[in-house]
Formats: structure tokens, C-alpha cells, sequence
């Protein structure tokens, strides 16, 4: 068993940027003392033309870019789970990653049960401890870090958490070899893709000052006070997720994974957001964050440059009178 | 028609926390224990369609006496405590509650749990299978779909629409991908669905629903009642070991200090500030 296997991901005729991440990551354990070595970093992409993907995937770090033709051109979860239990199969990798993403909850755990391997997800670091693959994540909804291994397993699939390692760039010219598929019978079938409806014409991608609300809202009737001192701020108002699902807000203006990414944003004030991962992926990047919340152990705190353990309501009526 | 819905009971950690001796657990006694979220949405779709189904049988023909036309039956893993999810999925429309356990369970990863509940779905053959995306506590995102790899069922993660007919062989419904893009799918019955939150509206149970709840059985099982042995369960039948758990590192957040008066006043130096700045 050696080598990394990546599991590129694609949609739409384009990479996922965290396939990048991936092959930094793989770095990392190809040079760890009792890393897999000496073998090398092999990227598969599996799609209906994945050739026109090798260009892009050809960046150093990469040892050899595997190309996949199947008959689906979008992902399809057990054209994946063929396809990449196959490789593992061929190739005997010592550790595959793919990102921790939508595509990947739809079949990663199904690889991992029927070709039985160790098997992580959400996890954002991983390396060789005494020879052993040791891997870290998030538990308790991320109140602790939680170290799992994998006693006896030869083969080890990681889905890694997003921008927890930075994306691979330098061109380079690895070869590219193309893999004859296995047999696939797929029980479902993409259709079409379809974009939310817009809800209202604000742009969250563009906005450089935002104001998030978050669950600490409690109810409808609160997001008057909070759209008014958005107003007076000169911020757009955001929400995270459960303000958009009980449609307080459109869900245009919902921040993070399934939402809208904070791209342009410089101050971000979040008031009753709790953290969740999904929330913090569009906009940890943000220079300045500031939380607001009345739980001091909140997640929202760990990536916020200033933090208020406070009353919301108190906070914001105080804060519009200085406005 | 029958729809089985895994629901797990997760925890939330007491303020103050402390970890077990051995370090690789928090000690139970800073648990705080509830229903998943996600579970929460994923019964509500079931007893939807329970709902959808025994009213078009009324309008298109007489009553039968016979069992009901569609019936959700809620499957937890988990030791006593877990009876309080399952009362709740009762009482929230669920007709009938299993639970297994054993001690052999404990320490279990998605995977040897994703065992179990396949064994729990073969011995009760539903037409379509619920789980959360993820749990709240440990967010693997693998239960759901590693069950249907045991049942070598079709799959589909994180569904933020269903249409389904009961008694129908397919079912169309619509992936909640990144960045606010849905990605719709055909896929063949019995199959297993992770559920996202917002598809629907979780009802809350009534007083009189939460009293009938607490009248009903639940019912029992062991794994060696669904033929499982103990290299399935706990560590042995596990993809992964926790080895150790760690406070993480608590950030950079410079807590803004005083009276609230105070607060608002820094709060509003900042925004002066970026606002400055930025013009």
C-alpha cells in the first residue's frame, strides 16, 4: 500500500477549487516521517470527457493524473462508488482523499462500507503519528477536536473539510494515463441543475459591510429591529441558515455552504449566529468579523477578531442610537 | 407503504465540560441530550407522505379495515435514554418506535451504526429510508448513505425536495448542492434519502399526541435479534477509532468588555472606523 489517490471534483464542466486543496494536503502526507513513500500522488477525474480536466489538474504536486470515462457527465453516486472502489481496488493507494462536500455525502460512506477501509469525514488535519495515519475533525458540534485512527486498515478515505489547506497552483506537466471503467449499474439518474430563485435582488457576494442574523433572533417579529439597524449601519443584512429556512428572509441573503459566499466583505457583524461549520464556510475568510452572542462558547467566537458575550437585542438597540 | 426514519438522540455539551479519564470521550455527565435536527425534518417528510397517502386512499376508495395504507416506523441506536427521540418521533406522527442496544454498540462509528440500521431496514422492508444529512453532534454525514451501501439500495445525499407517490418504483427529488444550486435526480424505490434541513416545516406535537406517545410501545432489539455479532459492532465492525479528544484552541476573538453601553460604543468606533477607511 502506497501513494495518495485524489478523487477530483467537478461540476459542470469546471473543478471544484477544493480538489486543489486536496493535492496540497496529500503533500503533507506523502513526505510525513512513515508516510506512504515512495509513492506518489495520483488525481482521478471521473466524467464523460475528463481529458478536457487534465489541463487544469496539472499542478505540481501532482505525480499522475488518472482520467475516468463513464457515461455520466455529472457526478452520480454509484458511478463514483465503481469507479473509485475499482481504483482503490487496482491501485492499492494507502490514502484516498476527497473533499468533504455535497457529491462526497452521497457516496463516500458507501465506498467506505463496501470496500472496507478506514473512514473519516470533516476532517481538516491529517498526518502520521508513529507510522500510524492519524486524522483530526470536530465533535460536539465543533467543542472539541476529535484524533480517530484506523487499526489494520490498509487502505484509509478522508473527505477533508474545505480551505483548511491551501489550494495547489504551480503549473506543472504530470503524465496522464487513461483507466478503463468497470461495469456500473447506476439506480438514479441526474436530471437537470436548477439555481434558487433570487428572492430579492440583493448581492451578499458583492457587499462589503454585512450585518448576519442568526437563530439568537427567535422569532420573526425581530427581524424588523435588525433589517432597521442594518439600515442605519449602511449594512446589507444577512442571515444564516435556520433565519432562511423559516423564511424570515429570503434565502438570498443566507451566508455560507448551501447560501451565498461573503466574497467582497470587510466588516462582518454576525448577532445571534452560533457557527456552524456550514455558516462559517462563506465568510471566516472576512478580515472583520465581529460576534455578537450570549453563549461565550459559541463556534462564532473561534474565527471572530472582536467578540460582544451579550444580549443581541440590548446590544442592537444601543448600537442604533449611535447611528 | 412504509417509511423507516433513523433518528438519533444527540448531545450538546454542558458549558464547563470535562473529559472522561481515559481522554477519549467527554464524561456523559455534561451531556445535554435532544433529537437530531435534521431527524427532525426528515420524520416530518415522512409523516407527509404517511398523511398524503391515506387521504387519497379515503377519496379514491372505500377504507380498508385492513393495516394502515402507510405507516412510519422511527429506528433509533442508542441505550435507554434514546427512548425519549423515539417518543418524540411518536408523538410527532410516527406509528411505531424500535430501538436496539447492547453495551457491544458502544463506541461505534457511522459506519458499524449504518450496519445496524440496514439490519433493522431488512427485517421491516420499507420503500424508502430517511436519515438525517448529519448529526448535530459528530456531523459525519455518512450514516444515512453508508446504510444503503449494506442494503445495496440507490442513494441520495442531501435532498431538499421530494415527489413521491407511494407504492410508485421511483421517486424524483432535488440535491441541495454548494452555492445555492439544486441538482435534481430520478432514482429507483427502496431507497435510502439523507434529508436537509429546511424541506419542510417540523411540526410541533400537541400536548394530547405527547400523552398518546408516551402510552405506546417501544420496541426492543438486540443485535443478535438482527443476526449481527460483535465483530459488527463497536470498534471492531468500525471504520475509524477515536483515539483522543482536545479542547480546540479558542480563536483570536478579543472579547469587547464593560456595560452594554460600552460595548455599543467600541462596536460603533469600529464600524466609524471601516467605514473611514473604506470611502
Amino acid at each position: 500500500m502506497s501513494g495518495v489517490l485524489i478523487i477530483a471534483e467537478h461540476r459542470r464542466g469546471e473543478l471544484r477549487p477544493q480538489t486543489f486543496e486536496l493535492i496540497t494536503a496529500a503533500q503533507g502526507l506523502k513526505v510525513a516521517a512513515g508516510g506512504p513513500d515512495p509513492g506518489g500522488v495520483a488525481v482521478a477525474v471521473i466524467g464523460k470527457t475528463p481529458d478536457t480536466l487534465a489541463p487544469a489538474l496539472s499542478v505540481a504536486g501532482v505525480d499522475e493524473i488518472l482520467t475516468v470515462t463513464v457515461d455520466t457527465a455529472e457526478f452520480d453516486p454509484e458511478t463514483y462508488e465503481a469507479v473509485v472502489g475499482a481504483l482503490i481496488e487496482a491501485r492499492a493507494p494507502a490514502v484516498v482523499l476527497i473533499p468533504h462536500s455535497v457529491d462526497s455525502f452521497g457516496y463516500a460512506a458507501a465506498l467506505a462500507a463496501k470496500a472496507g477501509v478506514g473512514f473519516a469525514t470533516d476532517v481538516f488535519d491529517a498526518r502520521y503519528v508513529d507510522g500510524s495515519l492519524v486524522a483530526t475533525r470536530g465533535g460536539y458540534g465543533q467543542k472539541v477536536n476529535v484524533e480517530v485512527d484506523f487499526p489494520g486498515r490498509a487502505t484509509v478515505l478522508l473527505a477533508l473539510r474545505a480551505n483548511s489547506f491551501k489550494a495547489a497552483d504551480a503549473p506543472a506537466t504530470p503524465p496522464v494515463t487513461a483507466i478503463a471503467a468497470p461495469p456500473i449499474t447506476s439506480r438514479s439518474a441526474g436530471r437537470e441543475f436548477i439555481e434558487l430563485p433570487a428572492g430579492d435582488d440583493v448581492d451578499m457576494t458583492g457587499a462589503e459591510f454585512i450585518l448576519t442574523i442568526g437563530r439568537g433572533i427567535g422569532e420573526e417579529a425581530n427581524v424588523a429591529q435588525f433589517s432597521e439597524l442594518a439600515d442605519a449601519l449602511g449594512a446589507t443584512l444577512g442571515c444564516s441558515r435556520p433565519v432562511a429556512d423559516a423564511g424570515w428572509l429570503p434565502k438570498s441573503r443566507q451566508v455560507g455552504q448551501s447560501g451565498k459566499t461573503a466574497s467582497a466583505c470587510k466588516l462582518y457583524i454576525a448577532m445571534g449566529v452560533s457557527g456552524a461549520i456550514q455558516h462559517l464556510a462563506g465568510m471566516k475568510h472576512v478580515n472583520t468579523i465581529v460576534a455578537v452572542n450570549s453563549d461565550a462558547n459559541a463556534s462564532i467566537f473561534g474565527v471572530a477578531k472582536y467578540g460582544v458575550v451579550g444580549d443581541i437585542f440590548e446590544v442592537a438597540e444601543e448600537l442604533r442610537k449611535r447611528f | 407503504m412504509k417509511i423507516m426514519v433513523a433518528v438519533k438522540q444527540v448531545v450538546a455539551l454542558d458549558e464547563d465540560f470535562e473529559f472522561r479519564a481515559d481522554g477519549r470521550d467527554v464524561d456523559p455527565d455534561f451531556f445535554i441530550r435532544d433529537l437530531n435536527e435534521w431527524d427532525d425534518f426528515s420524520l416530518e417528510e415522512a409523516v407527509k407522505i404517511k398523511e398524503a397517502a391515506a387521504n387519497g386512499a379515503t377519496a379514491a376508495t372505500a377504507p380498508s379495515a385492513a393495516a394502515p395504507a402507510a405507516e412510519v416506523v422511527a429506528v433509533s441506536i442508542g441505550p435507554e435514554e434514546a427512548d425519549d427521540v423515539l417518543r418524540k418521533a411518536l408523538a410527532k406522527g410516527a406509528d411505531r418506535a424500535v430501538r436496539v442496544w447492547d453495551e457491544a454498540i458502544e463506541g461505534s462509528d457511522p459506519i458499524a451504526i449504518a450496519r445496524i440500521l440496514a439490519a433493522v431496514a431488512k427485517r421491516e422492508s420499507p420503500d424508502l429510508l430517511f436519515a438525517g444529512v448529519q448529526s448535530s453532534d459528530q456531523s459525519f454525514a455518512s450514516t444515512g448513505i453508508a446504510t444503503a451501501a449494506f442494503l445495496d439500495w440507490p442513494h441520495a445525499a442531501v435532498v431538499a425536495k421530494l415527489d413521491y407517490a407511494p407504492g410508485t418504483a421511483r421517486a424524483v427529488l432535488r440535491r441541495e448542492l454548494e452555492g445555492g444550486l439544486l441538482h435534481e435526480v430520478d432514482i429507483q424505490c427502496p431507497a435510502v434519502l439523507t434529508i436537509q434541513l429546511g424541506i419542510n416545516t417540523p411540526r410541533y406535537a400537541s400536548l394530547r399526541s405527547i400523552k398518546q406517545a408516551a402510552a405506546k410501545p417501544i420496541e426492543l432489539l438486540s443485535p443478535a435479534d438482527l443476526g449481527l455479532t460483535s465483530s459488527d459492532l463497536g470498534e471492531a465492525g468500525s471504520a475509524s477509532r477515536v483515539r483522543r479528544m482536545s479542547v480546540p484552541d479558542k480563536g483570536r476573538a478579543q472579547l469587547i468588555e464593560g456595560d452594554v453601553a460600552a460595548q455599543a460604543d467600541q462596536l460603533a468606533a469600529l464600524i466609524r472606523e471601516f467605514k473611514g477607511e473604506s470611502v
